[in-house]
């Protein structure tokens, strides 16, 4: 008691705030926890890209071995599981539901689905993004909801009515058909990405060019396209992919073999019986995946450019 | 070059009126200001010049030919944004070239252009470069050549410099208008700052909720301002407004406020004339002689704040329940909240009628 009324308030006195060594230890501590940390991310991450990586490990494994030991272990070396792509006829696979058609016919008209559904998709999306971006017209609410909702809808509900559609269009069996179902239901997605875009590029800009002398179709060509080119690469890139990879509506729509895709001559493969020649289904299944694996490659610039474009409605 | 002339021009979206019975002349060569606050309607006038926006009533006249049906392309006119709207894909030359590229102009002739431009604002090293490479101060002069290059009959200027830091600013505000004198160029400059208007313009027209408020050269608007309204715009510090009433005593005439009677002497009384009745007086900071001692005809107040300036102080005061604000020299010694005497000589006060706030000439 008698201390605390002595004690004086006063500023205490000077010491020093630490000593070199101190700061130098906790120094390397922080370094040291900065560098266990990284290593633990990177340990994280590792491990939970395992389950992804496996199996395309061991389909690359398998497409390049002889016998596959119990549907799990591939070993010895061989491009025999590729003759599917020299061999005209391939005859009876085991496993496969009657003949295969040839694979340079079915490549064929995955490239024609796939490059006809992003030739569609870019103009038809390019267009009407500039134009809802850009317009106030009536109902143009209504229009981006009624969108958004298509893009919701789950496109599998739609396939008796499609598959009526079509052969009223007498478009069955056709790839042609299957473009445009595919294109119809990603259109939606697209659209608000190129608004986005174009949402994006200031009103000033425009009038620059239209007061530098520039009608409103070269000014859109010239000035503001160049400006959206990130979006069109990445809706190119997911339609391409769109077109490539569908498999349900090319299995509802195309009854003929010649006009097969990739995605069920691979179905066709796997077969529906017990017995699968796994070496020749991890061969064509790596084949498939070529394109998508290209076009990530050379495309990821463009996708990652899509959140930046923003879709707000 | 051309003259140009707004004649009764009326623009309306939906229900709101944005620009309302503008008319304006201007001479081949001059250099107007549109001058008022956000949303007056000074932008919108100038997307009409432009062609961007259709008026919904009147004409606009380029060399007496109305061009109110012209598209853009077809009007020759160089514009320079605010936000200077370059082309991001495009090198420097590709945009200074841009109009060249549209008239179809041969190369030559386009690099020889470009250059002429480039040397006009001094940025003939960098036109390899792309916009996002340049300070703003470049980029502004990018858009300027841009403007400037198809030698147009009208310029147009949209808050030029309003993206400028304060010191580029009173450059480039020197520079454009040397470059608006040597070209000969009829322009258009929008802005908010008066004193990018007063500094740059020939002729300001001052804008308020679409209408004109007054046009006429800086001094016109800063000595003779027609409106309450542009002689509190126009000035800084602003002009003080006092809200009085006229009375006369013994044959003189006395304005009387809430807590102040100041003595009107000529020429103010004359232009009184019989009046009486509520009037609204204004008087610009620096006609008004502060003093800390009483002296004959002064008003007395109380200094609310001090602002050193520098040069100068800008002193508030309250007198009654009303703020006027004046200049001070460098020694004044005011404090505050202390009792602060003003003069104002009758012949700088400037006299309104608060029912139509317009001046009483």
């Amino acid at each position: 008691m008698a201390q605390t009324v002595t004690a004086t308030p006063g500023p205490a006195p000077w010491q020093p705030w630490r000593s070199p060594e101190e700061v130098a230890s906790l120094a390397r501590r922080a370094r040291r926890r900065d560098a266990t940390g990284r290593a633990a991310i990177y340990a994280a991450l590792g491990l939970l890209s395992l389950p992804i990586l496996i199996p395309y490990l061991w389909l690359v494994a398998a497409a390049f071995s002889q016998r596959v030991s119990y549907g799990l272990l591939p070993s010895g070396f061989t491009l025999n599981n590729w003759r599917f792509l020299w061999v005209g006829n391939l005859g009876f696979v085991t496993g496969t539901a009657g003949r295969l058609p040839n694979i340079w016919q079915v490549v064929w008209n995955s490239l024609v689905l796939a490059a006809g559904t992003t030739v569609i998709v870019v103009v038809v999306a390019t267009l009407a993004g500039y134009f809802v971006s850009r317009h106030d017209f009536r109902r143009r609410t209504a229009f981006l909801k009624g969108a958004l909702m298509l893009q919701a809808f789950p496109g599998i509900t739609l396939l008796v009515a499609l598959f009526i559609l079509l052969r009223t269009l007498n478009l069955l069996n056709s790839v042609a058909g299957v473009i445009l179902v595919i294109a119809t239901l990603h259109l939606p997605f697209a659209l608000f990405v190129m608004k986005g875009f174009f949402d994006g590029i200031p009103w000033d800009i425009e009038m620059s060019a239209l007061i530098d002398g520039a009608s409103r179709l070269r000014a859109w060509y010239t000035v503001l396209l160049p400006q959206v080119r990130n979006g069109i690469g990445a809706i190119a890139m997911f339609s391409f992919l769109w077109g490539w990879t569908d498999y349900i509506f090319v299995l509802t729509f195309i009854l003929r073999r010649s006009s097969w895709t990739m995605a069920l001559y691979l179905s066709s493969v796997i077969g529906e019986y017990r017995f699968v020649d796994y070496g020749l289904m991890a061969a064509v299944g790596v084949f498939y995946m070529i394109p998508s694996l290209l076009f990530f490659l050379f495309t990821q610039k463009h996708l990652l450019q899509i959140t930046i474009g923003g879709t707000k409605a | 070059m051309a003259t140009i002339v707004l004649d009764d021009l009326g623009k309306q979206f939906g229900g709101v009126r944005a620009v309302d019975h503008l008319t304006l002349e201007m001479a081949d060569g001059e250099f107007v200001a549109l001058l008022g606050p956000s949303g007056c309607g000074k932008t919108t006038t100038l997307l009409m010049l432009a062609g961007i926006y259709r008026p919904t009533r009147g004409e606009i006249r380029f060399d007496g030919v109305a061009v109110n049906d012209l598209p853009p392309q077809d009007r020759n006119i160089g514009m320079v944004f605010q936000s200077y709207a370059l082309y991001p894909h495009m090198t420097v030359f590709e945009n200074i070239s841009f109009p060249l590229r549209l008239q179809r102009r041969a190369p030559e002739e386009m690099r020889r252009r470009v250059q002429e431009a480039a040397a006009q604002v001094q940025i003939e090293g960098l036109l390899d470069r792309k916009p996002a490479q340049l300070s703003g101060g470049q980029q502004q002069r990018v858009a300027l050549a841009r403007a400037l290059v198809k030698q147009p009959a009208l310029l147009l200027l949209d808050e030029p410099l309003s993206n400028l830091d304060a010191k580029l600013r009173v450059l480039m505000r020197a520079e454009i208008k040397r470059l608006q004198r040597t070209l000969g160029i009829t322009t258009i400059l929008v802005t908010h700052d008066q004193i990018e208007a007063m500094t740059m313009a020939d002729r300001i027209a001052v804008l308020k909720d679409g209408a004109l408020e007054q046009v006429g050269t800086p001094d016109d608007l800063y000595y003779r301002p027609a409106t309450v309204f542009v002689a509190g715009f126009i000035g800084t510090p602003p002009m003080s407004f006092l809200n009085v009433n006229v009375e006369r005593s013994d044959g003189r005439l006395v304005f009387v406020g809430e807590s102040l009677r100041l003595v009107a002497a000529e020429p103010a009384a004359a232009r009184l004339g019989t009046r009486s009745g509520a009037l609204v007086l204004g008087i610009r900071p620096e006609d008004i002689r502060l003093s800390l001692v009483p002296s004959e005809g002064s008003i007395e107040g109380r200094i609310l704040d001090v602002e050193p300036m520098g040069r100068e102080f800008v002193v508030a005061v309250t007198v009654g329940r009303e703020v006027v604000v004046a200049l001070a020299g460098h020694g004044f010694a005011g404090r505050h909240d202390q009792p602060v005497w003003l003069g104002m000589p009758s012949d700088r006060l400037y006299v309104f009628d608060p029912a139509t706030d317009t001046a009483i000439t």
